[in-house]
């Protein structure tokens, strides 16, 4: 007989003693204790600024700032605002973590890799590099770039010029001649992969390849220049100035402006890319069915290089070239790469990348050494055994600190102040600050985009881990 | 329980500002927080034992004295151009002696008061020798170096405009980074005040290779500075420098001081506290201005000391003369 009537009810506990009830009573008290600690603190230096005749609020913003700036990607002179002034540095610090994270990525690949070779060289190269650059500090060694590029470089009066021979060779012989010479590198290359992984002509494999793309590249550069109007003549014109100089104010390269045919040249670039990736596509489903490979990479770069080239010649050279002139004290006209923007981008690619080498070691030694047995049982050579296999395995390690890397990068760039490089804190903490003396809300300002662009860096990066995770046990 | 009892009371003393005056403040430190330079030849530089000298310094050293008759009793804190203006409106430091330009920008939107004129400046260029230019408008399209967060960044601006020419401007942190650039050579030109350029020059590898152009683009009227809000710290470090110039108008030397203290012309007995006593408005003794003199001397005195023709720098008086003498130190009369 079983007991009937209504459920036992759980017992009837006094509101305060409820567990629930107590920990949101806690909760809530502690927040509105923090909520109001903070109104206080804010309130009070509201109060003492007002008091003193600091300025409380951002009345500055578009006030103009009356001082320039050497380095910007927006157009500004010192007749813009205060509020420009901050995009300004805003687009430089984004440039160069940008550039600064691709680059550091890939020699942190590069470095961690080579730390697991067989190789001595390689291998000794790698622990040295990144024991030594992980261990000296960071400003040291933005200060050791900015002076051991700029000391070396002469005036402008002197300035090392690309020599004009290489932008004028006047004909297709010479043309051909250098596409051969890169197509003949990437055949060594080839028949060096050929050889069995690990030997020393294998290592050469992947040098002889990417010296071959360089060659090929450049050698189709200099030659589609040679279409472009040089100063004092065309195709057939010898001598003359190449356009490109290093100095100690920077490296000066010909400025392309479009013009009225320039949009064809973009058209055929963008059907380029479309279909090198359909190609691409196309032939991975035919490996996954057949298992046949085909040349992807070499139809892809033919082209994204012929198709705008053709464009280019048919359109009838709509891309003009502004070539530097010295006049004076520097080069007018032109483009510039600033040595401040080449040492900050040098110190900090190279600093992070020590951290990256050692993270990629840390995620390659964490996937099991049976891994890679087994690619290489299954006739992979060492190249795609570690692309294919080992890499994508060792990528959850990988990832966390490495994010962590690329938010240190971007907050690091906050040292060019030292070097003269004009990004957000040298900018607008530095100089607008002390202008307007508006401290506080310029300070609070730079931290709030500081921690917009890591946690968008952040949210970014947790994306790609969850896009390319696999399932869990 | 504890912890609310806790956050209540630190909510309490967050709500009480700040009251004391600053006078009050630094005699119960019982030193003066003084803002100086970090290395500037001849305005603020400690030598080779660590001890202070320069124009700046003497001034705060002036008011120690005043306050304390202890001319040792100051705190140097070194500051860069960036931050000497958070630091002063923070309270970190009670007053800024560190060659810097009266603006209205700086006394209006940043809530300071400037004190005396210690040096009437302006700025200039210097350039190397090779380059053959003998004035500031042969520099069109020049490189050049500047410090940052001055108003040195914003003059050359001005004058490169509205003279229709171009340039680069390369603005560093410090002082010293600008200067190693344009001493590689990443510049064309170094830009600052007149008397900041002669004591940099002194700094460079080759001192003789640098000449200074002859062009004076600004006016920049060195001057100490106070927080707003407190009149009577804002007297106290003008009439500090009233005194010095009144003490040398009227002949008073740190050597002949207290013979003067027998004098019984009236200028000087006032100044020196014998007859009167205008010190109390201040909140100091009566003998005040006797103080300063007794410990550092008269304006004239501290400019030959430092940056005049005892010293390495041998600028002339020019515009820092007496108004008497053709300048333009003018002090109010101590009555």
């Amino acid at each position: 007989m079983s007991v009937s009537g209504p459920a036992a009810q759980p017992p009837k506990v006094p509101l305060l003693h409820d567990p629930r009830f107590r920990g949101l009573l806690v909760q809530a008290v502690t927040a509105l204790t923090l909520g109001a600690l903070l109104w206080v603190a804010v309130d009070n230096a509201a109060i003492n600024m007002r008091a003193r005749g600091i300025p409380t609020n951002f009345d500055f913003w578009n006030r103009t700032s009356g001082f320039d700036v050497n380095q910007t990607l927006i157009p500004y002179s010192s007749l813009s605002t205060y509020g420009q002034a901050f995009q300004v540095g805003l687009l430089n610090t984004l440039l160069v973590a940008a550039i600064g994270i691709i680059f550091a990525t890939l020699l942190g690949f590069a470095l961690g890799v080579m730390r697991l070779s067989d190789n001595w060289a390689a291998r000794s190269f790698a622990t040295a590099y990144v024991e030594t650059l992980r261990n000296v500090p960071l400003l040291l060694q933005l200060l050791f770039w900015y002076n051991a590029i700029l000391s070396p470089l002469p005036a402008p009066r002197a300035s090392l010029a690309m020599p004009s021979v290489a932008l004028t060779w006047p004909d297709a012989g010479s043309l051909g001649l250098a596409i051969g010479a890169g197509a003949l590198a990437l055949l060594a290359a080839r028949f060096a992969r050929a050889q069995s992984p690990g030997s020393a002509a294998a290592m050469l494999a992947p040098i002889g390849a990417a010296l071959g793309w360089i060659v090929a590249l450049v050698a189709l550069f200099f030659g589609a220049a040679c279409f472009v109007g040089a100063p004092g003549g065309g195709l057939l014109h010898w001598g003359g100035p190449a356009g490109v100089y290093l100095n100690n104010r920077g490296l000066l390269l010909p400025n392309p402006s479009f013009g009225p045919g320039a949009e064809w040249v973009l058209a055929a670039l963008a059907v380029a890319v479309v279909a090198s990736l359909a190609y691409g596509l196309r032939a991975r489903r035919l490996q996954a069915a057949t298992g046949r490979q085909s040349p992807v990479g070499l139809t892809s770069l033919a082209l994204l290089v012929l198709l705008p080239l053709l464009a280019f010649v048919a359109a009838g050279n709509p891309v003009t070239m502004d070539y530097p002139v010295l006049r004076g004290f520097n080069f007018q006209g032109g483009l510039r790469v600033n040595p401040e923007f080449v040492a900050l981008l040098l110190g900090l690619s190279l600093y992070t990348a020590a951290f990256i080498a050692e993270e990629v070691r840390a995620g390659v030694q964490s996937v099991a050494k049976g891994q890679s047995e087994a690619a290489h049982a299954l006739g992979l050579r060492a190249g795609p055994a570690l692309r294919l296999v080992v890499l994508p395995q060792a990528m959850r390690v990988i990832l966390p600190p490495l994010t962590s890397q690329y938010l240190n990068l971007t907050k690091n760039s906050s040292l060019a102040v030292f070097i003269g490089y004009p990004e957000l804190v040298q900018v607008f903490m530095g100089t607008v600050l002390n202008q307007t003396g508006a401290a506080v809300q310029v300070i609070a300002l730079t931290m709030a985009v500081y921690l917009t662009i890591s946690l968008a860096t952040a949210g970014l990066m947790a994306l790609y881990a969850r896009h390319t995770a696999w399932a869990e046990r | 329980m504890k912890q609310l009892l806790i956050a209540a009371g630190f909510t309490a003393l967050l709500a009480t500002g700040a009251s004391a005056g600053t006078l009050d403040t630094v005699k119960q430190k019982g030193f003066l927080a003084c803002g100086s330079n970090t290395a500037l030849a001849g305005f603020g530089m400690p030598d080779d034992k660590g001890a202070w000298t320069g124009l700046d310094v003497e001034f705060c050293r002036a008011m120690a004295a005043a306050i304390f008759d202890d001319p040792t009793k100051v705190k140097f804190i070194p500051l860069t151009a960036k931050d000497r203006f958070t630091a002063l409106q923070s309270g970190e430091v009670d007053v800024l002696s560190r060659n810097g330009t009266w603006t209205q920008s700086r006394e209006a939107e940043l809530g300071l008061h400037f004190g005396g004129v210690n040096y009437y400046d302006g700025q200039g260029f210097m350039t190397r020798k090779k380059n053959n230019i003998a004035s500031a408008l042969e520099l069109n399209g020049a490189s050049v170096c500047v410090q940052q967060g001055t108003t040195t960044e914003l003059n050359v601006s001005d004058f490169f405009r509205s003279n229709n020419m171009k340039y680069e401007g390369i603005a560093f942190a410090t002082a010293d980074e600008a200067l190693k650039a344009y001493d590689t050579g990443r510049c064309d030109a170094f830009t600052t005040d007149m008397s900041q350029l002669y004591s940099e020059r002194l700094k460079l590898v080759n001192p003789d290779d640098t000449i200074v152009l002859p062009e004076v683009i600004s006016k920049e009227p060195l001057a100490a500075a106070v927080r707003q809000g407190d009149s009577q710290w804002f007297n106290i470090i003008r009439w500090t420098h009233y005194a010095m110039l009144n003490a040398e108008e009227a002949g008073v030397t740190k050597a002949n001081v207290d013979e003067k203290m027998k004098s019984q012309i009236p200028e000087v007995r006032r100044l020196l506290g014998v007859e009167g006593d205008f010190g109390k408005g201040l909140g100091l003794t009566k003998d005040w201005a006797y103080r300063i003199v007794k410990h550092v001397g008269n304006y004239g005195e501290s400019f030959e000391r430092n940056v005049g023709e005892n010293s390495k720098l041998k600028i002339k008086r020019g515009l820092n003369n007496l108004w008497s003498k053709g300048g333009l130190q003018y002090a109010p009369p101590v009555r």
